[in-house]
């Protein structure tokens, strides 16, 4: 029977949250062509995130479980989500859009044959829609081959709960290709913080904030909330803050139910990264800049001044 | 090292598009256009790679006539030499990356040098595809690139921080924002460069199928935000966000 077959993504022994979007979308598409859903997690000793997946309702998890899986390389992960997607007969195959999904899967798209969609917001059993120029125009568009491939917009589709059942995990048995890629070593980001895209509550800094210094009056904000701190593209520029934490059209996309934007002006840039969150604070000297425009509740002054005031008075309120 | 470095011709990033009322296309007439951000800092990596090490680097663009000036700009950097090829059409990803497979064949680069992504379409595909139809390594949202012999080593930008790895040469490598910061042409260069050879050849004529695989049937306005108000100072803010928002 056809499929809709999505890859989990994980990090450090945990399943990504991306993943559930994944899944929404998986079902929906499921549903859509009556398909079925898979799921395929790839790793080294990832049976764990397997056993997590077995009560969301997928008709099968394969399990890629390999030492020399241990570190994604396009070239074998490539090499087993399209093994894998033609042994399941899969009409789609997707992985959410993070870094790992966009480096994987235009690869399996070549590997297949088939067309690829970046970034999809939605599907309609024929077209998925997608946003293009950093968000400021919404493309419908068609893929046109038997099997198509997408990166899924996680902040498009909620989080899957689990739905009960037992689905059994098969493992996958492969035969590694030669790569012509090696993993050296990962300099990780170390941080107590939520995922930019998992938080609740994000608060990111602009040009505004003047120095990496300055962002712990951000970092004093969101410890009362278990925030996680985001940056325009200007502020990881200037080497203030760690790359991973940019937010905008070639950062991360962000939704959460509470956004404040603090000394950005809001560039398009940065806008088609959080414009979709639910509610949106804006804090900023320049009572022109266009973050107003998107914001639910913006303060114009000195976020110097602010900052401490308002972390302040939410503590005030929350104790 | 014979770098082969792409300049897609965009509109400018800096400029607000406007969808055509039909949702057919883009109003394109009223645009600016410019080398894709990500693609400028791959031919300033060439470059930068050329400098310290000899070779060439050629210049590459897939559009009509007018992406001339984006090869020229490429030049007036310091590339060696340019190729054009030319197509009324739009190639999807897959198209440009089959177009590039048949450059590759004929120029024999050690590296493949293209941005991430085009800020037009936001795709950040055709790399990662390129790499597989050559059964190449790909190092992808490059920030460091160390040439080492028949190698290179690769920073990353990826989820959780940063990720090294070595691809073989020959191999692609897409570069991020934080790789480097574009040189601007001085003008002797710029004059320069409209000596350089840039070789115009016709899509046709490289035997490549470029039938579309993902055909873009409308743009429709994503859904606007509505302005909200200001607040007078932090009480009100406080106040807002408990009352209204009911966020805390």
């Amino acid at each position: 029977m056809a499929s809709i077959c999505i890859v989990a993504e994980h990090q450090k022994g945990k399943l990504k949250k991306a993943t559930l979007n994944s899944i929404s979308f998986g079902r929906e598409a499921a549903e859509k062509l009556g398909a079925e859903l898979h799921l395929l997690v790839i790793g080294n000793g990832v049976t764990g995130i397997a056993d997590e997946l077995k009560s969301f309702g997928a008709t099968k998890i394969h399990l890629a479980d390999d030492s020399g899986l241990e570190h994604y390389t396009a070239e074998t992960w490539g090499y087993v989500t399209a093994e894998v997607a033609m042994a399941c007969d899969a009409k789609i195959v997707g992985m959410s859009a993070g870094t790992t999904g966009k480096d994987l899967m235009p690869r399996v798209a070549a590997k297949l044959e088939a067309g690829m969609a970046s970034g999809i917001i939605s599907f309609d059993g024929e077209c998925f829609t997608r946003e293009m120029w950093a968000g400021n125009a919404v493309a419908t568009v068609e893929v046109q081959t038997s099997i198509k491939v997408v990166t899924i917009q996680g902040t498009a589709f909620d989080a899957a709960e689990p739905s009960g059942g037992d689905t059994p995990v098969e493992p996958v048995s492969v035969s590694l290709p030669d790569t012509r890629t090696r993993f050296i070593e990962m300099h990780e980001t170390i941080s107590d913080r939520p995922d930019l895209t998992e938080a609740n509550v994000v608060i990111s800094g602009g040009r505004g904030m003047k120095s990496g210094e300055n962002f712990t009056l951000l970092e004093d904000f969101a410890d009362i909330f278990g925030a996680a701190v985001g940056a325009t593209r200007a502020a990881v520029d200037a080497g203030w803050v760690s790359n991973d934490l940019q937010v905008g059209q070639t950062g991360k996309i962000v939704a959460p139910e509470l956004y404040l934007a603090i000394g950005l002006s809001g560039a398009m840039q940065h806008t088609a990264g959080m414009k979709n969150s639910k509610v949106i604070v804006a804090i900023n000297k320049d009572e022109e800049a266009p973050i107003f425009n998107v914001a639910d509740f913006g303060l114009v002054g000195d976020l110097f001044k602010i900052m401490p005031e308002l972390t302040e008075a939410i503590k005030k309120e929350k104790s | 090292m014979k770098i082969l470095v792409t300049a897609k011709r965009v509109t400018d990033p800096e400029m607000k598009i406007k969808i055509k009322s039909d949702g057919s296309g883009i109003e394109l007439s009223s645009m600016k256009f410019k080398v894709n951000p990500f693609d400028e800092i791959a031919i300033e990596e060439a470059l930068r790679i050329k400098e310290a090490m000899g070779g060439e680097v050629v210049i590459v663009s897939i559009c009509n006539e007018d992406a001339q000036l984006e090869i020229r700009s490429g030049l007036a950097m310091g590339g060696d030499r340019g190729i054009l090829v030319m197509t009324e059409e739009d190639p999807d990803s897959d198209a440009v990356a089959r177009i590039l497979v048949k450059l590759v064949e004929d120029e024999k680069p050690d590296i493949v040098l293209m941005g991430k992504q085009a800020v037009d379409i936001d795709d950040n595909q055709s790399a990662q595809i390129l790499a597989e139809y050559l059964g190449w390594g790909q190092a992808c949202f490059a920030s460091k690139i160390e040439i080492q012999e028949s190698k290179a080593r690769v920073h990353r930008e990826v989820d959780g921080g940063t990720e090294v790895v070595e691809i073989d040469l020959p191999g692609i490598i897409s570069t991020d924002l934080r790789l480097n910061e574009p040189r601007y042409a001085k003008l002797p260069d710029i004059l320069k460069a409209k000596k350089k050879e840039i070789k115009q050849i016709n899509v046709s004529e490289l035997g490549v199928d470029i039938t579309p695989k993902v055909v873009i049937k409308n743009f429709t306005e994503p859904p606007q935000r509505q302005a909200g108000r200001i607040v007078e100072d932090v009480a009100e803010l406080v106040t807002a966000l408990k009352e209204e928002a009911k966020i805390i």
